[in-house]
């Protein structure tokens, strides 16, 4: 798994770089230490004054909704900043990206990259960095702090081989549980479940008290998500994390326990077509057709977009068995290898990973920042809340978004959640898994 | 010699570019291809061998559950496809063939859908065939069931758990290209003269046997175009199925769009390839046979 490899090249890197500094002298050991963490190149860039002029290329895939809101917030900075710098912007619809990753893949391959683009942080961003298709940010990344301003779990994740690719622009939680307060005082339900066979009960009552689908879903990567939720539950954060580094076998008996639960869920929950994108199904619970929905934080935005109000309208609550844990996702920014304006590139990752750039995209798109200097004061409530729990619980990675494994796995494992939305059948699901971790993993 | 050189050298010139560009761009692509689905390849992060190289390509793919169903996918959505465009193509031409009044206006009204991309149809019968079901959740053509009382014919469409589902997907395939159908029919029909079937009424043909013993016979050339030119389409066809059903949808799966899968998002150029050469033989295999009748045909005619 990439993970393990990262973590041990990232912390290999900073031993290396700590028994260099203590050999050159103790005097400037403090500085030396901060910054190799984020890199083995000391080298700070600095950015030309009004921008470096030219067209800057930035693909994402945030191309409507909160996201193209947030985007928005950030160009108008980026122009604000940059005076000399013509922004383009290069965005391709579809939910998670994956009409987005195809494009990009074709482009760099065809030796045609976008001046930077987006990419989920972690295992996803491998596949770029083992085909030479991007390039170390360091000097950016010590311009913007290093360490001292992002978290270190997530430099962790980031750094390969004492490198530093990428500048994460925001912090997403896929471990939510979105749910209508209405519908559940009407169906009885007071307290909040800590565990998924509780919740299964909760969900029973609110079928009971005449919602037909108490729990919505919508297309394939969304019933990921939620199969990645009940495995964190029924195996525990550890033994979850276990799954990619081979610890924790794909067919034993945990992740039986947890095919079987996701199963009864799936029992409860709307007929979705494997082409639907995520918001009809947030809009069910807005509606009242449905009680609960499983997503990630960005659902908050489609609650402000439809005018829902937090506590009469929405609740949330970490899925039930995750009171602790934070299965997280990130959205980064690259340099790719060959960029026709790699300064304007830089600007606009200075952007991204200045305190300014993230509060403003962050309060726009709903997530919470990269960095832990920005003020949590000046966020809604939920924000607030998860900006609580990423410093404080412990983090897992996320499946559905690329934090966990490569895009290949990732497809793998879609195909055969999709597979399993059409037959049902449990058994063949978890084979599925455990041939796709066979052919994947590391 | 110089008189031969006259007679070939001009025409030669005149076609040269086309066959060098065809030659590139078609064949050259095709042979690289093949070569590509040969290759061995490692994943360098795994270090595990991804695809053996050589026939055994061919085996594995061939091989693999995920195939096999998308091939049976291809096949039910095929079949389901060509009979029912064929059957609406000719109802409609043989209701407008005798110059019914309007009959421009229906012309259009059929052939319209054909106008329609397959992307942007997609679309709206991703809408229309929502599994979605029941009082305030069903979408599309469910919601217009249950506004008629007809509830019982509620259904999950492609979704559905049932082996034939991707008959389900002909649906919008059927929709768009049945005016098409029409079209060449229509066309076969205006080509027969009047006097054949005055002279079957003379004989006391009814109207049923002119058409079955008469017009149905001479059309028989045009209904094999047809049917080799949706049966290629429909073995081709992605666009309308990827825009219903998005990426990784195994119930929807067939070997063009799992193809995609395989080139874009398990990065596996060499999988791609391998299918990529499967589908041109199977195409070839309708289409040469095909080509090598109407030669034939064609000579004999001379």
């Amino acid at each position: 798994m990439p993970h393990r490899t990262l973590r041990s090249a990232a912390l290999l890197a900073v031993a290396g770089l700590g028994l260099a500094a203590c050999a050159t002298g103790g005097g400037d050991s403090a500085g030396s230490s901060s910054t190799s963490a984020a890199g083995s190149s000391a080298a700070t860039y600095t950015p030309k004054s009004g921008g470096a002029g030219g067209d800057v290329g930035v693909f994402t895939w945030w191309a409507a909704g909160s996201e193209k809101v947030g985007l928005d917030a950030l160009v108008k900075l980026f122009k604000e900043k940059n005076p000399n710098d013509t922004f383009v912007n290069l965005a391709v619809a579809g939910g998670a990206g994956s009409n987005a990753k195809a494009k990009l893949a074709s482009d760099l391959a065809n030796g045609n990259p976008p001046d930077s683009f987006q990419g989920h942080a972690g295992a996803e961003l491998s596949d770029y960095i083992a085909a030479g298709q991007i390039e170390p940010v360091n000097d950016v990344f010590n311009a913007l702090g290093g360490e001292s301003v992002f978290p270190k779990n997530l430099l962790e994740l980031i750094t390969v081989k004492g490198n530093i690719y990428s500048v994460p622009s925001n912090i997403h939680r896929a471990n939510v549980v979105w749910a209508n307060p209405k519908v559940l005082s009407k169906a009885g339900i007071t307290s909040t479940p800590t565990s998924i066979s509780a919740w299964i009960d909760d969900i029973k009552k609110v079928k009971a008290s005449g919602v037909a689908t108490p729990l919505s879903i919508g297309g394939t990567w969304t019933q990921v998500q939620l199969l990645e939720n009940v495995l964190i539950s029924d195996l525990g954060d550890a033994a979850y994390k276990g799954l990619f580094s081979g610890e924790t076998p794909w067919d034993g008996d945990g992740v039986k326990q947890a095919v079987n639960d996701y199963k009864t869920l799936m029992t409860y929950t709307n007929n979705a077509s494997d082409g639907d994108d995520w918001p009809g199904a947030t809009d069910m619970v807005i509606g009242g057709k449905a009680a609960y929905n499983v997503m990630g934080d960005w659902a908050v935005a489609e609650f402000t977009a439809k005018n829902a109000k937090p506590d009469t309208d929405w609740t949330w609550f970490p899925t039930p068995g995750q009171e602790k844990v934070f299965d997280f996702l990130a959205d980064s920014f690259t340099l790719p290898k060959g960029a026709k304006n790699a300064d304007g590139s830089k600007d606009w990752l200075l952007l991204v990973g200045s305190a300014d750039g993230q509060k403003a995209f962050n309060l726009a798109k709903g997530s919470i920042p990269a960095r832990t200097d920005v003020p949590a004061s000046d966020f809604p409530a939920y924000q607030q809340a998860a900006m609580s729990a990423f410093k404080s619980d412990a983090i897992v990675p996320s499946i559905a978004h690329g934090a966990a494994v490569s895009l290949a796995w990732n497809t793998d494992i879609s195909t055969a959640v999709s597979k399993f939305h059409a037959s049902r059948d449990a058994n063949a699901l978890v084979t599925d898994l455990a041939a796709a971790a066979k052919k994947n993993q590391q | 010699m110089r008189n031969g050189v006259k007679t070939w050298l001009p025409g030669l010139l005149l076609v040269s570019p086309s066959i060098v560009l065809v030659g590139v761009f078609v064949y050259g692509l095709i042979g690289r291809n093949v070569y590509t689905s040969l290759n061995v390849t490692r994943n360098i992060v795994t270090d595990k061998i991804v695809n053996p190289g050589g026939y055994r390509n061919y085996t594995k793919l061939l091989g693999s559950d995920d195939y096999q169903h998308a091939l049976w996918n291809l096949l039910v959505l095929t079949v389901v496809f060509l009979i029912g465009t064929m059957v609406m193509g000719l109802l409609w031409s043989v209701l407008l063939e005798k110059g019914a009044r309007g009959e421009g206006f229906f012309r259009s009204v059929y052939l319209f859908p054909m106008a329609v991309s397959f992307i942007a149809g997609g679309v709206v019968w991703r809408w229309l065939l929502s599994p979605a079901q029941g009082e305030g959740q069903a979408l599309g053509l469910n919601q217009l069931f249950i506004k008629l009382h007809l509830d019982g014919l509620q259904n999950q469409w492609w979704s559905s758990p049932s082996a034939f589902s991707m008959a389900a997907m002909a649906m919008p395939a059927i929709w768009q290209l049945s005016g098409y159908i029409m079209a060449l029919f229509l066309a076969g029909f205006r080509g027969i003269s009047d006097d054949q079937r005055e002279a079957a009424r003379i004989d006391g043909a009814s109207e049923w046997k002119i058409y079955r013993h008469v017009l149905f016979p001479q059309l028989s050339p045009i209904a094999l175009s047809a049917l080799i030119i949706l049966g290629h389409m429909s073995m081709k066809m992605f666009d309308l199925i990827y825009s219903i059903a998005g990426p990784n949808s195994y119930k929807a799966m067939v070997p063009a769009t799992l193809m995609w899968t395989q080139m874009f998002a398990s990065n596996d150029k060499v999988a791609a390839a391998v299918n990529a050469t499967i589908l041109l033989v199977i195409v070839a295999v309708v289409v040469v046979p095909y080509l090598i009748y109407t030669n034939r045909t064609e000579q004999e005619g001379r």
